[in-house]
């Protein structure tokens, strides 16, 4: 949708950078000319939280790191330090953790989002696995940042994740030696984790890269999920509009975050973790961090190792395939009857997976996670490709502005 | 000029084009392996990894004792006659990952086990579950007084480590 730039810097020395490295001119035809359409809710204000809050990490994270020691002896002991002795280190270390949380938090309601207006359709596929590939980053960086302080959850996390690969046929022995450094979860491991828990968040800024500018090859999707056919009617600047929507949005998140962070830290988190990593005893209950228990409850689910874990990798991986089985050619579940109850049960699902993931994995617990892991997968395999066949759709709008005007007499102010 | 050489005429640039590309995934290899393999158990952690000896005389009947070895921890346990009984009297070829009582011990009344659930690393709590053996309380693995799967997700049996007996049956060496 960007076209090539008309941005004309103001002073001399502007134009004269300008001419030699056009960056004014690629952040402003980005970020400040840029359409957006103007019939957008406050769904599609959680990419800018995501930044801000990638930017939170690396900056709290770098700030950590120069009072951390990876080393199975010292790393318990140096978070202590951290949160007792290092100025304003609990806030940092608060920050992190919980911001870890919001991060996912934020990335849910981004991945619903696009799940519920459909914004994997066509012409947004490669958008939309580029989501799925920083999701995964994300999962990966979490979890070896969870590792870092050497507490029991860390190392039985780590000792529990590492061992799913174990189920490969044939190497899985041979892959988790590898991983780990040695004969189990230790030095070398905790050592490794350090270096990729470092290296990874810089990865997804990579991929985000990637991600906004296919967003900006094709244009956002919309509530209503219809193109743009008109530039001028149907979109707004970037700068004032979303700029100030993002902004505003981005500062009601932080109040929520600063919420955890200053008044109640450690309620995300779990207690055995100001425990210290015991390789000789395994806590009686081990639950991972919030944001993976759905996937969890599933791999319990399956009483099979080899199914369980090819599940619990199935469940990521299907999302990758979205664009493709969903065979609706109208885009936004507003007007799709059917998907939309689909959807909201499908919502309920996984917030069930989640609540089971964190119980015992006996009795009815078990049932229940299998009916709802039934759902997760038939939601994706089974409705969604025949729902597109069988359902009949509403009418979406004609265009942007007709939906924007809808049930009002102003007209359309040609600003 | 090169567009004047006919398609099925190879070039001097051809012949440069294979040589260097050869030469490049050769290259890529041979650095790929270092790479990856860096990552292995270092010579530090295999020389740690040395047998360790364990005094069988302060174990009593029944009891389990825990040892570490390789950053895990081994099972020694000192088997009852009921307890022998029970691993012995089972039907194999039943069982899920089917091996006998015998296969799995060098001297009845000593068992000894890795003490890592096969399903995915928990150390199994003993003397729990309803085969007498061992309950993995992560996502509920049961095993029995052979240390072999019976219930729940786990898909082998626990792992018996390499052991020898000193002469006088007093002392035990596992690895
Ligand atoms: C994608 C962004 C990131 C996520 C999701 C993330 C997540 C986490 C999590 C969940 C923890 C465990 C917190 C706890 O329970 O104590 C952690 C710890 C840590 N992270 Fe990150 N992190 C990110 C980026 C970074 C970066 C960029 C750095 C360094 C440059 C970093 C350095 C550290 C350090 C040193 C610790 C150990 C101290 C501690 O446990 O508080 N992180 N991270
Ligand atoms: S680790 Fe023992 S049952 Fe899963």
């Amino acid at each position: 949708m960007s076209g090539p730039s008309t941005y004309q810097p103001k002073s001399a020395l502007g134009r004269w950078f300008e001419a030699r490295l056009p960056i004014g001119g690629l952040v402003h035809s980005s970020f400040v000319a840029y359409p957006t359409p103007r019939n957008l809710n406050y769904w599609w204000t959680f990419g800018a939280i995501l930044s801000f809050m990638l930017g939170a990490q690396i900056v709290t994270g770098i700030v950590l790191a120069m009072h951390y020691t990876p080393h199975v002896d010292y790393a318990f002991n140096s978070v202590e330090t951290i949160m007792r002795d290092v100025n304003w280190g609990w806030f940092m270390r608060y920050a992190h953790a919980n911001g870890a949380s919001m991060f996912f938090i934020a990335v849910y309601i981004h991945m619903f989002r696009g799940l519920y207006y459909g914004s994997y359709k066509a012409p947004r596929e490669v958008l939309w696995i580029l989501g799925v590939i920083i999701y995964l980053l994300m999962m990966a960086t979490g979890f070896m940042g969870y590792v870092l302080p050497w507490g029991q959850m860390s190392f039985w996390g780590a000792k529990v994740i590492t061992n799913l690969f174990s189920a490969i046929p044939l190497v899985g022995n041979s892959v988790t030696t590898w991983l780990w450094g040695g004969y189990a979860v230790d030095n070398p491991t905790l050592n490794r984790f350090y270096s990729l828990h470092y290296l990874l968040p810089f990865m997804i800024a990579g991929v985000v890269v990637l991600h906004v500018w296919a967003l900006h090859v094709v244009g956002q999707n919309n509530p209503d999920g219809i193109d743009v056919k008109n530039v001028e009617k149907d979109t707004v600047a970037f700068t004032p509009y979303a700029t100030i929507k993002d902004s505003f949005a981005v500062v009601v998140f932080l109040i929520f975050y600063a919420w955890f962070v200053f008044f109640t830290p450690n309620y995300l988190g779990e207690p055995d973790n100001y425990i210290q990593a015991n390789p000789l005893a395994t806590p009686a209950h081990i639950v991972p961090e919030w944001y993976y228990l759905p996937f969890y409850a599933i791999l319990r689910a399956i009483p099979d190792k080899l199914i369980g874990v090819c599940a619990l990798f199935g469940a990521i991986i299907v999302l990758a395939f979205l664009p493709w089985l969903d065979t609706s050619r109208v885009r936004s579940g507003k007007y799709r009857p059917i998907f939309k109850v689909c959807f909201w049960l499908f919502v309920l699902s996984c917030l069930g997976l989640g609540w089971l993931g964190a119980q015992e994995p006996s009795g009815g617990y078990v049932i229940a996670a299998r009916l709802l892991a039934l759902y997760y997968f038939g939601f994706f395999l089974v409705l969604l490709p025949i729902l597109g066949l069988v359902e009949t759709p509403r009418t979406p709008p004609a265009s942007i502005a007709e939906a924007v005007l809808r049930g009002k007499t102003a007209t359309i102010d040609q600003h | 000029m090169a567009n004047t050489a006919t398609m099925d005429e190879p070039t001097r640039r051809d012949m440069l084009f294979i040589a260097t590309g050869a030469f490049a995934a050769i290259g890529a290899a041979s650095i790929a392996w270092p790479l990856i393999n860096q990552m292995n158990p270092d010579a530090s952690t295999i020389a740690a990894g040395v047998p360790v000896d364990v005094d069988l005389g302060g174990i009593k009947e029944g009891q389990i004792v825990t040892v570490k070895w390789r950053g895990n921890p081994i099972f020694v346990r000192y088997r009852s006659q009921k307890e022998i009984d029970e691993a012995v009297n089972v039907d194999v070829a039943k069982l899920p990952d089917p091996q006998a009582d015998a296969d799995r011990v060098k001297k009845a009344q000593w068992l000894v086990l890795i003490g890592v659930c096969t399903h995915l690393g928990c150390i199994p709590q003993g003397h729990d579950g309803p085969f007498d053996g061992w309950l993995c309380h992560c996502h509920g693995s049961v095993y029995d007084t052979s240390g072999r799967i019976r219930q729940g997700p786990a898909p082998y049996n626990l792992a018996v480590p390499p052991t020898a007996f000193s002469a006088d049956g007093k002392k035990l060496t596992i690895g």
